[in-house]
C-alpha cells in the first residue's frame, strides 16, 4: 500500500502541473487571438458595451423586442431554468398570466398565434435568442410604439435571422440584443 | 424542423464515423504499437522516471485494484480540503466563499467518481483555482480511472489463460497523454473560436440597452467543458450546465459537445473488438445499446417536439415543441436528443432543464440511467454491460442445462455472486435512497437542515417524487443530471448521495475486474459444438432480454409513482 501511495502522490503532483496549469495556461493564451480576447465577445454602441452577444437581456419597453421570460431575471451572475414540471399547476397560473400580459400590450394578436417560447423560460435564464416566429409576432406592437413602417421592421428581422447551420443543421433564430440595437439605429 | 430532425441524425453518423477510426487507434496505444502520438513518448518517460514507476511490471487483478483505488482514495481527501479552504486561497476574482464541510464532502466524491452531480452552481460555489485544480483535474483523471479499468478487463480477455491485467499506472497515464489531452485540446480550441470564454478574467458587470445594471460570470471556461464531455464527465462551469450561452454558444458547439461525450464509449467497442481479437462480439454489442438507446430516444424525441399538452390547453402555439427549460438555438429535437445521450452515456451535462421535460421523456432518462450501460460512461459503460453479460451467459447455460462458459472460461457461482450483487446493489440504492428522503418529505417536513424536507421539491404531486428518485438515480448510475428544481445543498442529500455515488462508482469497477481476474486465471477450455456463441445475434438479445428483465422487476413500481402515474394523469 505504501508502495502505491507514494506513486499516487508523485504522479498527482505532476498531474496537477499539466492539467490544471498547462493545459488552461495554453488556452488562455490561444483565447487571445479569438474574438473578444477569450473573455466574451461584447457588443459596442458608440463605443459603450451594451452587452454581451451570446447573453441575453431583460426588454420590457414596447419599443423593444421582448426576450423570453428568464428565471433569473437575465443576470449572468447566475444561470438557472425556472425547473418547473409540465403539470404543476403554479406553474401553468404564471404561463396564463404572461399570456395576458403579453395579449395587453400586443393588441390585435390572437392568442393561438402566440409561440410557446414567449411565455416559457428558457434553460439557462439567458437565452439570447427568439424563433423568426417569436419575433415576427411583436413587430406590430414595435411599428406603433416607434411609429415606423411594419415592412420596415419585418425586413431587419429577416435580415437579422440566422440561418440553420450550413442551412441544414438545427433551428433558425434571431439574437435579440443584436436585433434592437439594429432597431435602434433605423431612422 | 426538419433541419431540426436531419441535425440530430447527423450529429449520430458523424460520432459513429467518427469512433471508428478512434477506437481503431485507441486499440493500438493499448497494444503499444505505432500511432501518431508517439511524439508524447518522451513526456511519458519523464512522467515514469519522476513518479518511479516502472510500466512494464505486470499486475494481477489485486495489484491492478489497490493503485486504482490508493490514487482515487488520494484524490478524494484532496479535493475535499482544497473545497473547504478555496475562499482563503488564489485565484478567486468573484471573493467566492468555501464550501461547507457536507458540499465539500458531495463535491469532491462525486467529480473523483465521474458524476458532478453538483449541489452548487459554478458561478458563486467554486473558485477558478478549484475549478481547475479540482474539478478539470479530476474530469480527466476519473475518466482515465474508467478507461483503465476496462483495458485491465480487456486484457484479461483476450489471453487464454493469465494473471496479467496490465500495468495500471502505464495504462492510466497513456490515456492521458495519447487520449484525452489531445483530443481536449483540439475541442477546447474549437470552442474558443465559436464565443466560449477561456480567460481569466473575473466577473464583469455591464448596464444593459434598458438600464438595468447585471453581473457576467465568466472564467477559463473552454478547456473545462472539452473535457467535461470528453471525459463523460458533465459537470459545468455555469450553474446552467450547456444550457448556458457561455458554455454552449451555438448550434455547432452544441453538436461538438454531443459527438464529445458519445464519441469514446463507441469507439472504447471497437478497440475492444480489435484489442481482444473479436471483432463481431464487439459489432453485436454496439447493435443491441443502439436499438437500446434509439428505444429510449424516439419516444423522448416525439414528446418533445409535439409539445406540452397543458400548454397548448392554455390556447398559445407550439411550433417548435416544448420549450420551458429549453434554448431557442437548440430546439425540441436536440435538446431531447441530448437529454437521452447524457443519461444513457454518463455524462450528466444538460442543454435544457430535465425537470421541465415531458413526464415521457423524463420516465425514459430515468430509465437510460437505471440501465447505465447503453454506450455507458468512459469505460465503465461496458463494464456495466459485461455484468449484463455474465448473468446472461449464467442464465443460458441453465437453460441449456450445461456449465456456462464465457470466452472460454467456466463461469462459476463466485463470479455469478459477484454479478448479482453488483446488480441488486443499484437497485437497492435508488430505491432506498427514494424512500429514505419521501420519508423525511412525508414525515420529518420541519428538520432543521439548511434546507427543511418540506421546502425540497420544486413541484408537487407525482412529479416532486420524480424529482427525488431522479437524484439517487442519477447519484447510482454516477451521471450527475437532476431535476434541478430539488432543493439538494443540505445535509441529508450531500451525505446520502456521496455514499451511494461512492458505493455505484466502485463495485461496479471492482466486480467486473474481479470477474475477469478469476476467468482469466481458469484453465482455457477450446470451444465446441455445444459451447454457447456469445458473439451471436441470439446472445445479444438474450442480453437485452436480461436488461429488460432485471431492470423492469428492479424499477416498475417506482416509475410508477413518479413519471408514469404523471404522464397518465396529464393525458386527462
Amino acid at each position: 500500500m505504501k508502495k502505491y501511495l507514494l506513486t499516487s502522490i508523485k504522479l498527482t503532483a505532476v498531474l496537477l502541473v499539466l492539467l490544471a496549469v498547462l493545459y488552461p495556461l495554453f488556452l488562455s493564451a490561444v483565447g487571445k487571438l479569438a474574438r473578444g480576447n477569450g473573455n466574451g465577445e461584447t457588443i459596442n454602441v458608440n463605443g459603450k458595451i451594451v452587452g454581451y452577444a451570446n447573453i441575453g437581456q431583460k426588454f420590457t419597453q414596447d419599443k423593444y423586442f421582448w426576450s423570453r421570460p428568464s428565471a433569473v431575471d437575465y443576470n449572468a451572475a447566475g444561470s438557472a431554468g425556472s425547473n418547473k414540471g409540465p403539470t404543476n399547476p403554479d406553474y401553468l397560473r404564471a404561463v396564463q398570466d404572461r399570456i395576458d400580459t403579453f395579449l395587453v400590450h400586443n393588441p390585435g394578436i390572437k392568442k393561438e398565434d402566440i409561440p410557446a417560447e414567449l411565455v416559457t423560460a428558457s434553460g439557462s435564464g439567458l437565452d439570447p435568442d427568439l424563433s423568426p416566429a417569436g419575433a415576427k409576432i411583436q413587430v406590430k406592437r414595435i411599428a406603433a410604439a416607434r411609429h415606423i413602417s411594419e415592412d420596415k421592421i419585418n425586413t431587419l428581422v429577416d435580415e437579422q435571422t440566422v440561418r440553420p447551420l450550413l442551412g441544414m443543421f438545427g433551428p433558425a433564430k434571431v439574437n435579440v440584443l443584436k436585433l434592437n440595437v439594429a432597431l435602434d439605429e433605423i431612422k | 424542423m426538419n433541419t431540426e430532425l436531419t441535425g440530430v441524425i447527423v450529429t449520430f453518423i458523424i460520432t459513429v464515423l467518427l469512433a471508428i477510426p478512434l477506437g481503431r487507434y485507441i486499440a493500438k496505444v493499448f497494444a503499444g504499437e505505432r500511432t501518431l502520438t508517439d511524439f508524447m513518448n518522451p513526456v511519458e518517460k519523464f512522467i515514469y522516471r519522476v513518479c518511479g514507476i516502472d510500466p512494464q511490471k505486470e499486475m494481477n487483478w489485486k495489484e491492478f485494484l489497490k493503485a486504482l483505488l490508493t490514487i482515487n482514495m488520494l484524490w478524494f481527501v484532496y479535493a475535499f480540503f482544497m473545497l473547504l479552504f478555496q475562499d482563503k486561497l488564489p485565484l478567486n476574482p468573484d471573493g467566492n466563499p468555501a464550501q461547507t464541510p457536507d458540499l465539500a464532502f458531495n463535491t469532491a466524491i462525486s467529480f473523483l467518481v465521474n458524476c458532478d452531480l453538483q449541489h452548487y452552481s459554478g458561478e458563486s460555489g467554486l473558485t477558478y483555482l478549484t475549478q481547475l485544480f479540482v474539478v478539470t483535474f479530476l474530469q480527466f483523471v476519473s475518466a482515465a480511472t474508467g478507461i483503465a479499468a476496462l483495458v485491465g478487463v480487456f486484457n484479461a480477455l483476450k489471453a487464454k489463460t493469465t494473471n496479467n491485467l496490465g500495468n495500471f499506472w502505464q495504462i492510466f497515464i497513456k490515456t492521458i497523454t495519447r487520449i484525452l489531452l489531445p483530443i481536449s485540446i483540439i475541442i477546447a480550441i474549437i470552442f474558443i473560436f465559436n464565443g466560449m470564454p477561456s480567460s481569466f478574467a473575473g466577473k464583469d458587470t455591464i448596464v444593459t440597452m434598458q438600464g438595468d445594471t447585471v453581473g457576467v460570470s465568466r472564467g477559463p471556461v473552454a478547456g473545462m467543458v472539452a473535457i467535461k464531455h470528453l471525459g463523460t464527465n458533465g459537470g459545468g462551469w455555469f450553474g446552467a450546465n450547456s444550457a448556458h450561452p457561455l458554455e454552449n454558444p451555438n448550434y455547432f458547439t452544441s453538436m461538438i459537445e454531443l459527438i464529445a461525450q458519445t464519441v469514446i464509449p463507441i469507439a472504447m467497442l471497437f478497440a475492444m473488438g480489435l484489442y481482444i481479437k473479436r471483432k463481431k462480439f464487439a459489432y453485436v454489442i454496439f447493435g443491441i445499446m443502439t436499438i437500446g438507446m434509439l428505444c429510449l430516444l424516439i419516444p423522448t424525441m416525439v414528446s418533445e417536439i409535439s409539445g406540452s399538452p397543458a400548454i397548448a390547453k392554455l390556447g398559445v402555439s407550439q411550433p417548435t415543441g416544448a420549450m420551458e427549460g429549453k434554448e431557442v438555438r437548440f430546439g425540441p429535437a436536440a435538446s431531447g436528443y441530448w437529454s437521452i445521450i447524457t443519461t444513457v452515456i454518463s455524462t450528466g451535462s444538460v442543454n435544457s432543464m430535465h425537470d421541465s421535460s415531458m413526464p415521457v421523456s423524463g420516465l425514459m432518462q430515468l430509465l437510460g440511467m437505471m440501465i447505465n450501460a447503453f454506450y455507458g460512461g468512459c469505460g465503465v459503460g461496458i463494464l456495466n454491460y459485461y455484468i449484463y453479460i455474465i448473468i446472461a451467459v449464467f442464465i443460458s447455460g441453465l437453460m441449456v442445462g450445461r456449465t456456462p462458459e464465457l470466452m472460454g472460461h467456466k463461469v462459476e457461482a463466485r463470479e455469478v455472486k459477484i454479478a448479482a450483487i453488483v446488480t441488486l446493489l443499484s437497485a437497492f440504492l435508488i430505491k432506498g435512497g427514494a424512500a429514505l428522503a419521501a420519508y423525511f418529505v412525508a414525515h420529518h417536513g420541519d428538520m432543521a437542515w439548511a434546507v427543511k424536507p418540506s421546502a425540497w421539491l420544486n413541484n408537487p404531486s407525482y412529479h416532486g417524487f420524480s424529482e427525488m428518485l431522479y437524484e439517487f438515480t442519477s447519484a447510482n448510475a454516477n451521471n450527475g443530471s437532476g431535476f434541478e428544481g430539488l432543493g439538494d445543498n443540505n445535509i441529508f442529500w450531500n451525505v446520502s448521495t456521496g455514499f451511494v455515488l461512492i458505493l455505484a462508482r466502485f463495485l461496479p469497477i471492482i466486480g467486473p475486474v474481479a470477474i475477469a481476474g478469476l476467468l482469466a486465471k481458469k484453465k482455457y477450455v477450446p470451444e465446441s459444438a455445444g459451447t454457447l456463441k456469445t458473439d451471436s445475434l441470439t446472445f445479444g438479445m438474450m442480453t437485452m432480454a436480461v436488461i429488460i428483465i432485471i431492470n423492469a422487476l428492479s424499477y416498475f413500481p417506482a416509475l410508477t409513482l413518479g413519471p408514469i402515474a404523471e404522464a397518465l394523469r396529464g393525458a386527462h
